[in-house]
This record gives structure tokens, sequence and C-alpha cells, in this order.
């Protein structure tokens, strides 16, 4: 079913990157996934403006785009703060091969750092990178095979960069 | 009778029953009045499997297997239990876990005496919950005219989201969030007053199993939920068919 086109909320260049994405799945339901990640990487995040014309244009409810956009860790509805990310994948392998000590590696440095370090550090359930692990997603970048000592010394490069 | 409606054969404890091979389990059983505990299902809605109540033990091909009666197909030669210690074990202790999860006053509660989950914990003979209880934060959203929604009270059957989605056609609610922080929603999460696609029609008022979506006006053990549309719905939909 195609829904009827409506226009995109500002005339932002980037809404053709997602209208290209909704196109290129002919604007079914079933690109909302996909939609919704092409949205996350041109804009960050994904606002309501966002989500309503998304919905509006695949057809889909509201409520169903919001709880797909809620659901999955990698969305997130609010710009984010912190210029560096860290995903920690506690997936089953990478627990085995320690991610919960990388956790507590990066936690201990980042947490009590009073100058308030531009990191964000996250957990994932799993990244389908079980042979690297324990993997880490450092600003989208996968890097396998971690130790915290490892872990740390690239945070402390984006540190280093920052001041 | 159209002769492509296949039929298949099975036992439910001990007693051997017939059915048409569209039928689930929990439809065959509750034609030959045997009881199977069930909450997120309601006869008219389409079935998730969600709240695992209605497990029962299946053996077929000498395997045994735990499979939710009204989501799992009748298939021929089918063996079925549907109430062993192990079973009510289990049942018991899914209705604890969803008592120690919410925040389940009875008490003070719109449904108390006609709840579903309060009638199943009855039933099951639930006398204590040996979980801790998480005491959850959540919210009560009061904002529309008529209906409240008590998140404290959800015991996340989607039966509301079912029912506004395939009878009403609305699709105002859906879940939002992952595990602990699984909730219903309306719209993007607006208080419900705001949810411009809520046709106000109540139908997920009276679906609810608890008191965690109730009419205004309702003071405790007040609220009595009306259900008599649904299967006529179905009955409807199946004649025009």
């Amino acid at each position: 079913m195609k829904a009827a086109r409506i226009a995109p909320p500002s005339d932002d260049k980037r809404w053709r990157v997602v209208d290209a994405t909704m196109r290129r799945h002919g604007y079914h339901a079933h690109a909302l996934i996909e939609t919704l990640h092409a949205t996350q990487e041109s804009f960050g995040f994904l606002d309501e403006d966002a989500l309503r014309y998304i919905a509006a244009t695949l057809g889909v409810a509201l409520s169903h785009a919001y709880g797909v956009a809620t659901f999955y860790r990698r969305f997130t509805l609010k710009p984010r703060g912190a210029r560096h990310t860290c995903v920690v994948c506690t997936g089953t392998a990478c627990h085995l091969k320690g991610a919960p000590a990388l956790l507590d590696a990066l936690h201990r440095r980042i947490d009590n750092d009073p100058t308030n370090p531009p990191v964000s550090i996250m957990a994932a359930r799993c990244l389908a990178s079980c042979g690297l692990a324990p993997a880490v997603v450092f600003d989208g970048k996968v890097v396998g095979n971690l130790t915290p000592d490892l872990t740390i010394e690239r945070i402390e490069k984006w540190l280093s960069d920052e001041s | 009778m159209p002769s492509s409606v296949r039929v298949k054969t099975l036992r439910i404890d001990d007693l051997d029953v017939a059915g048409d091979e569209q039928q689930t389990i929990f439809d065959v059983a509750i034609e030959h009045d045997i009881p199977i505990p069930t909450l997120c299902h309601l006869d008219g809605l389409g079935a998730v499997g969600a709240c695992r109540m209605c497990l029962v033990e299946v053996t077929n091909a000498n395997q045994t297997r735990l499979q939710p009666a009204c989501a799992t197909p009748i298939e021929e030669g089918m063996q079925i239990v549907t109430n062993s210690p192990r079973l009510q074990e289990y049942r018991r202790m899914i209705l604890e876990l969803l008592f120690a999860e919410g925040n389940h006053v009875c008490a003070v509660c719109v449904s108390n005496g006609h709840c579903e989950l309060q009638g199943l914990a009855q039933s099951v003979g639930m006398t204590h919950v040996r979980f801790p209880y998480h005491y959850p934060q959540r919210s009560v959203d009061a904002s529309h005219r008529r209906f409240v929604v008590d998140h404290n009270r959800c015991v996340l059957c989607t039966r509301c989201v079912r029912v506004c989605d395939e009878i009403e056609g609305a699709h105002t609610w859906d879940l939002m969030g992952a595990s602990s922080q699984t909730q219903v929603v309306t719209d993007l999460n607006q208080p419900w007053a705001e949810a411009e696609t809520c046709t106000g029609c109540g139908k997920c008022i009276h679906v609810c199993p608890t008191g965690a979506l109730f009419e205004k006006g309702h003071s405790v053990a007040e609220m009595h939920k009306r259900r008599q549309f649904l299967p006529y719905l179905r009955a409807m939909r199946e004649r025009e068919l």
C-alpha cells in the first residue's frame, strides 16, 4: 500500500537521504527500521517530527513507530550530549570473554573524572561480532579482542585530543 | 460443509478429541470443556502467546515440549497434558513474577473482585510471592476525559494494543521500550488526551484484564468489564467469510 506522499518536516537536505531510503523500499511498512536507521544516521537522533513524518509516509501507526524507535538501543530520541560514544557488547560471547571487566574499567575511568569527559558509555546486547569477543564500538568502529587496559588506552587518546 | 476442512485427531488429558486443522489447542480444549488458564488470550483477538499462562505439555513424535495452547495449532496424534504438578508450578511462578514486577495493590484497585490477575492467583492457589518485589516507579495518565491508564497495574498482555489495532482499527496503543522498561503508550508516548488517533471508543478499557485501564467515576472494586462485543464481532466476521 502506497501512502499519500507528504512533504518532509523541513527543507533540510538530510531528508533526501530519508526519502531515498523509503522510496527504495517502495514505501512499505516493513521499511520502518531501515528508515529509522537512515534518519538516526543523518540527524543523530529521532525527534517527534521525524517519527511523525516517517509513520505517515510508510503508513504505520505513530505508536508502532515510537515502539520500534524505543525498543532498539541504537535509536535515540534525544541528541546525544557526549561527543564520543563507546558501546560495550554484553552478549554471551563477550560476557564470557570479559566484557564486564571492560565496562567496569570504563566506568571507573569516566564516572569519577571531575572534568566530566565527553564520552558516553553504553552497553549493547550483541553486536553479531562474537568472533571478536570482547568487542567495543568506539564512535561507530568495532574493535575486538580487547582488554581493560587496551580499552582505556583508546579512551585516553580521545581525551588527550580534547584537551 | 466444504471438503477442504481437514480434521485432526489428538488426545487432551486422556480424552480423544478432534478438531479442524486451523484450530489451536486452546480452541479444541474449550470446545470439550477442558479448562486452561489464560491471561493475554481473549476470544476474538489475535493470539500472541505472551503471558505463558496457558502452557501445556505437548508430546508429539516422542518429544515432550511446553507450548502455549493459545498459539499452537493442533497436529495429528498430539498428546496433551493441560494440568500437571510441573505446569501448576510454572503457572504459579509466572503469576508471582507478574505481581513482583508491577505494583498490584488489590485493596485500592477499581478492579478488585473482578480482576483476571487476582482471579488467576486465587485459582492456582498462590498464597505469597517468593520473589523480591520490584516496586517500579510507574506513572498514571488521567488526562483523557473519560479514561485512565495506571501503568502500575499493567501486566503487558497487549490486549489493548490488539483490540485497538484489530477491532477498532485506530492502533493508538503500542508497546515502547524493552525488558523492564516496557510499557504501553498512546501515539508518541503523549498524554492520552492528546493522542489524536484515539477515537475514545473504550474497547481497550473493557478488554484490560486488570485495573490498568478503567473508566473515570469508578471507585474501588466498581469497575466491571463488558466484553460482549468481541465474540459478537468475531461471529459477524466469520459469517462474512
